[in-house]
């Protein structure tokens, strides 16, 4: 168990309704959800380790395992799915070798398919490693993944 | 401020992804090393998002000009045009009368995209948090509830009811602790009025809050927003800060009894956790499961106690209100929905955004005057609005009115605001299969309808898109339909069908097509397309072989391509990039 992670115990020890909070903040900690610290959770909150693991797989942002170095979310909200949004599922899989939810054999992208991002205006949206890119076609999305896999 | 001159430039999450960070990097630089007298300023969401990264100069003589599209070039160009004629700016200039403006009605968004929304001051300048003060210095509780009851506000996240009826439910609950909860887990896709607004104007969310706190009693509360708006949360988190230390919130705000304590809690990622008792239940740290009601949450909400939830632009409105007083608010819109709506207009719409107009304008003049209708070559076909409990609202209803009445009769839904237009490139039956795969997924499982319901519509409309659709598989929907919405207990699930039974209320023919025929006259579905190189307008410039991704399209240079059925995936990439309309889509027996 890391120091920064039991401080983070501390800070939410008796705190109402502590349990999201300390998941996002231990996935922020670790990339993941890790066995251990899930087991401290539990312990620190007085629940169960099944209820805190009923709780972390309910909600679509928990994850149990490691994520690759880029994170890329692929929006399929209303406004992206009009305007092709499939189309960019096809590049990604070509581009990246993985579908949504997998990590690539090189540890590098992260693939999520997410409900939607609220750049609808924009659309079809990619986000990468936090950074949305918009108004997006086949081509461009191929090179922004080029540029990505070249950062070091 | 207007007494000083300055450039803003709008900083939403929309901006900022069409390149606005660079923008104002080059204006701050620039303008520091010519010496110009103007603050170079960030503000929220102009609206225009078709026009991002937007700039707006303000002179110190009250003079606004706006520029779209603005990239480093256009930037350096304002900068050298400033005080005289634009020059070099005749695409970038965007008219004050430009219809896209003229139509609004700016209430809500009174703010947005004019102050900077990391400075109290400010929103202060612009007579902030008045209504808060002259609420607790000036005006019982009963006061303030009776005011809004006159302003006829009624609920902005889509159900619609009466805010004034709902604080003043709460206020009557007897309870030594009450909690106040705003609602910003916006989660329909293809909405995004509430991350603007709290982007772009947190403050005004948190004096309506505190006003609502204020009014039923309640001492601490909640603000709940997604984590996929990080730069809303980061923005709230500053004003909450601001708010404190300037003592509007926290100890006996403005010297009176009244105490407040706000929080913000990130979902995590939950579609449901915007109905009201499964948002409680995520606050509170579990699952986010709906419960039954009664007992409602004014009863017994947060851990046991009175709380009382409202939206994102209701709270929004609050502090305008008191300002206004409620009989004038109430001058705004039709006979039972009062005020403007925000709305959020995307999909293939010429000019897409934020827009806000006075309830019972035309759906129409949303759509054409202020959108400018369908973007590129294609047809209106329908409107999608409420997200996935709403409906599609078809081209020969265009003229119904937006409030919530009239929207409800058509099938559809107010909703919480999200408008995707959609053109004669869509396919309904598509539409429909796509919003009940995000209900499926998003379904908590507690209902057996919503959970097995909802899968077995899926699949029925996966069949009918992959051209294995039978007879009776229509009827099996419409039968689906109506028992997950009479068996389910919350919103989710009651309302599920809706995008399903809209479509085949206006398009059933499409439906049709789809099982009978094996056609999709959008040419959409990709089981029932084919992808084909028109040979005769083919020039063998070979952009569509070099983009295929699976290598199926194989031709000479200066010579018709063809491409390989067996290794086609039907991205349709190749038909984006030919120049020479030679890719064309075939679909049903044409296809063969």
């Amino acid at each position: 168990m890391t120091e920064d992670f039991s401080a983070l115990l501390d800070r939410w020890r008796g705190v109402k309704g502590s349990v999201i909070p300390l998941l996002q903040q231990t996935q922020e900690l670790f990339g993941y959800l890790p066995v251990e610290p899930m087991a401290e959770i539990a312990r620190a909150t007085g629940r169960s380790p099944a209820e805190i693991y009923g709780v972390a797989t309910f909600y679509a942002q928990f994850r149990f395992t490691p994520q690759g170095k880029h994170l890329v979310k692929v929006c399929h909200g209303t406004a992206c799915h009009v305007l092709g949004a499939d189309n960019l599922d096809t590049v990604l899989e070509m581009e990246l070798g993985i579908r949504p939810g997998e990590t690539s054999r090189d540890g590098l992208f992260s693939l999520e398919k997410v409900a939607c991002l609220g750049c609808c205006s924009l659309a079809p949206v990619v986000m990468i490693d936090g950074e949305v890119y918009g108004k997006l076609t086949g081509d461009k999305l191929a090179g922004i993944l080029r540029e990505v896999r070249g950062k070091p | 401020m207007s007494n000083r001159a300055e450039i803003a430039v709008g900083m939403s999450s929309c901006g900022i992804a069409s390149g606005a960070r660079v923008v104002f990097d080059v204006l701050s630089r620039e303008t520091a090393r010519r010496k110009l007298p103007y603050a170079v300023v960030a503000t929220g969401c102009i609206g225009a998002c078709h026009r991002e990264p937007l700039v707006e100069v303000r002179g110190a003589d009250g003079t606004r000009r706006l520029f779209g599209d603005v990239d480093e070039a256009a930037a350096v160009r304002i900068l050298d045009s400033l005080g005289g004629a634009p020059s070099g700016l005749e695409e970038n200039l965007i008219p004050p009368d430009a219809p896209f403006f003229a139509r609004q009605r700016r209430i809500v968004l009174a703010n947005c995209g004019s102050i900077d929304p990391e400075s109290i001051d400010e929103y202060v300048a612009h007579a902030g948090y008045t209504s808060l003060r002259k609420a607790v210095t000036s005006m019982s509780p009963e006061q303030v509830i009776e005011e809004i009851k006159a302003s006829g506000l009624r609920g902005r996240g889509g159900a619609g009811f009466p805010t004034g009826m709902k604080w003043g439910l709460s206020r009557a609950v007897k309870g030594a602790k009450k909690y106040v909860v705003c609602n910003g887990d916006e989660g329909d896709p293809g909405a995004f009025m509430d991350r603007s607004v709290l982007e772009g104007d947190p403050h005004a969310v948190i004096e309506g809050m505190a006003i609502g706190a204020y009014a039923i009693g309640a001492d601490e509360g909640y603000f709940y927003v997604r984590a996929e708006y990080p730069l809303a949360i980061k923005r709230l988190v500053k004003a909450l800060a601001q708010a404190e230390e300037r003592g509007f919130l926290g100890d006996r705000i403005f010297g009176s009894a009244f105490c407040l304590r706000l929080h913000i809690k990130e979902g995590a990622g939950a579609f449901v956790c915007g109905e009201e008792t499964a948002l409680m239940a995520s606050i509170e740290g579990r699952r986010g499961m709906p419960r039954l009601r009664p007992p409602f949450p004014s009863e017994k909400g947060l851990w046991n106690l009175s709380t009382t939830i409202n939206n994102v632009e209701t709270f929004a409105n609050v502090a305008s209100i008191l300002r206004m007083g409620g009989a004038e608010f109430a001058k705004l819109g039709t006979a039972k929905s009062k005020g403007t709506k925000v709305f959020a207009l995307a999909g293939k719409i010429r000019r897409g955004g934020m827009v806000e107009v006075p309830m019972g304008m035309p759906l129409r003049e949303v759509i054409y005057d202020i959108g400018g209708g369908i973007r590129g070559e294609g047809k209106f076909k329908a409107v999608q609005m409420g997200g996935p409990s709403g409906g599609c609202v078809p081209e020969s209803l265009i003229d119904v009115p937006v409030d919530y009445d009239s929207l409800t009769a058509t099938g559809a839904i107010m909703g919480s605001g999200g408008m995707v237009v959609m053109d004669d490139s869509t396919c309904m039956v598509d539409v429909a299969r796509y919003f009940l795969a995000f209900t499926q997924n998003e379904s908590c499982g507690k209902c057996t309808f919503c959970r097995v319901g909802t899968k077995r519509m899926l699949e029925i409309l996966e069949r009918i898109t992959q051209g294995k659709g039978r007879e009776g598989d229509v009827e099996a929907l419409e039968d689906l339909a109506q028992k997950i919405r009479v068996s389910s207990l919350c919103a989710l699930g009651q309302t599920a069908p809706n995008p399903v039974l809209t479509t085949l209320r206006y398009f059933r023919e499409e439906y049709e097509a789809h099982i009978l025929r094996g056609e999709c006259p959008a040419r959409r579905c990709k089981a029932l397309i084919r992808f084909r190189v028109d040979a005769a307008r083919c020039t063998g410039c070979t952009l569509c072989s070099k983009a295929c991704p699976t290598k199926a399209i194989s031709g000479e240079r200066k010579k018709a391509h063809v491409v390989d059925q067996g290794k086609c995936v039907r991205c349709g990439l190749c038909f984006e990039k030919c120049r020479f309309h030679a890719i064309e889509i075939r679909t049903g027996k044409d296809a063969c």
